[in-house]
């Protein structure tokens, strides 16, 4: 056995492979491409949880439009004013205002309150039980109450208490994944400062409302009448709240007959003693 | 005729994902949706038949002329990997649009072993070079139709209602045997 069968292999395979490392090396400075450093220092400071609802395909997608100048710095919704200041230290610029939104179910007739057309024993999904009959419910634009909004959360705000979705405001982060999967369209992204919500997206006429639901709203505009800020407006048989000129007087909230336009605050507060209770 | 029966062969007959069973791991992991089922396709069409060609040519000029054919499996597989680097290098500077498409299929081909076993395939069939480069790059062509045929029965699959114990891999799995076993029909082809 001679000895340059064994060094010859070692220096054909040690040749091949420095040939190869030398050509990506050269390659690699031919064909290098220059990434903006801003792309990287905004990737940084963004949360990272790709959750899409600043409506960039994920967090890269946003911060190649921050660096670009196609996006705002508040664009991120669920980083809050945070983000977007450490954004647009990021980017050497002024921070705009953020401002915090947070998802509310327009909708209170749980089991107590609402009555029910059939009795579901389908899969636990709003789509499946609106494809039944527009649903259990006789209230043809209620909370299903089967929790598809509860399973696509990621922020564990959302729980089903009694048939119907609450909707945590303080962990909340505005993402919009619920307003996506619900069948009713009945989670709206309401000002996290707006206290009074017309918590009713019925469009059925008082008398049809009140047939099916102790809680709904019945059109009487008493909160139109009594609005010192003239926040509201009225449009098929349902109130409306101009969240801009909305002071947090709470007198709709104490008028309106039904309560079918709560405080936000007290609500979850509320719930929460019912819970205990 | 010859490069028609290697054509053949590698599409339907000797199908590298349903009789010679290589490249399933892809075959599984991306071949859930078409659009990435066609990209990895794409992808690893390219860098088989390049692969193909490259080694050829250093088991020829290098390997038989050293007497070191034992070292073949290193050499390749050194080969294949600084092969798929340098695409991807490339692709980024020249076609970012098709660098995007591709994304991180690219650099999984270097683990796929589809090309290596094309490539010593090839040499074990003793084809010259244009041979090889048809073989490469109709085994690639075999792979992808496999891809694309798995990625429209599991978008199917998705909306079906099945039962939950075979939910997911074991109904893919039932799936990937029965094409399998329709493709093994073709080998009264030829």
């Amino acid at each position: 056995m001679e000895i340059t069968n064994i060094i010859q292999p070692i220096l054909i395979l040690g040749g091949i492979g420095l040939l190869f490392g030398a050509l990506l090396s050269i390659a690699s400075k031919i064909f290098a491409v220059e990434i903006d450093q801003n792309v990287e220092r905004i990737l940084n400071v963004l949360p990272g949880a790709n959750c899409g609802a600043c409506g960039y395909p994920g967090c890269e997608g946003l911060a190649k439009a921050l660096a670009e100048g196609k996006a705002e710095s508040n664009a991120c919704v669920v980083g809050g004013q945070k983000v977007a200041n450490d954004v647009a230290k990021a980017l050497g610029i002024t921070a705009s205002e953020f401002e915090k939104n947070v998802a509310v179910v327009l909708c209170q007739g749980d089991c107590d309150k609402a009555k029910d057309k059939y009795v579901y024993q389908g899969i636990e999904d709003c789509k499946a039980q609106n494809i039944l009959a527009d649903g259990k419910k006789e209230c043809p634009y209620g909370c299903l109450g089967c929790g598809s909004c509860y399973d696509v959360c990621a922020f564990d705000a959302i729980a089903i208490i009694n048939g119907i979705a609450i909707i945590d405001r303080e962990k909340c982060t505005a993402c919009k994944k619920c307003i996506e999967v619900c069948p009713k369209h009945i989670i709206e992204l309401v000002p996290y400062e707006s206290h009074a919500v017309v918590k009713c997206k019925s469009e059925d006429p008082g008398k049809a409302v009140r047939g099916y639901c102790s809680i709904g709203c019945i059109g009487c505009k008493i909160c139109v009448k009594n609005c010192p800020e003239d926040a509201f407006s009225f449009e098929n048989n349902l109130a409306k709240i101009n969240y801009e000129k909305c002071t947090n007087c709470m007198t709709c909230v104490e008028k309106c007959p039904t309560k079918s336009i709560v405080d936000v605050t007290y609500d979850l507060i509320k719930e929460e003693n019912k819970i205990a209770g | 005729m010859d490069i028609v029966n290697i054509i053949i062969a590698n599409v339907f007959i000797n199908n590298y994902v349903f009789s010679r069973f290589l490249g399933i791991c892809p075959f599984l992991g991306v071949s859930n949706k078409m659009e990435t089922a066609t990209g990895m396709g794409i992808a690893v069409t390219f860098v088989t038949t390049l692969a193909s060609v490259i080694t050829h040519i250093i088991q020829k000029y290098i390997l038989e002329v050293a007497n070191i054919e034992y070292l073949q499996t290193i050499v390749f597989i050194l080969v294949i990997a600084s092969l798929v680097q340098f695409v991807e290098l490339v692709l980024k500077k020249t076609s970012p649009s098709l660098y995007n498409a591709m994304g991180v299929y690219l650099p999984l081909i270097t683990t796929n072993c589809i090309v290596l076993g094309v490539a010593i395939l090839n040499i074990q069939e003793n084809y010259n070079i244009i041979q090889t480069a048809v073989s490469g790059f109709s085994a690639a062509l075999g792979f992808t139709l496999a891809l694309v045929l798995m990625a429209s029965v599991r978008e199917k699959l998705e909306v079906a209602d099945i039962h939950e114990s075979l939910e997911g891999f074991p109904l893919t799995l039932i799936a990937a045997g029965l094409m399998s076993i329709a493709f093994a029909g073709f080998s009264g082809l030829m």
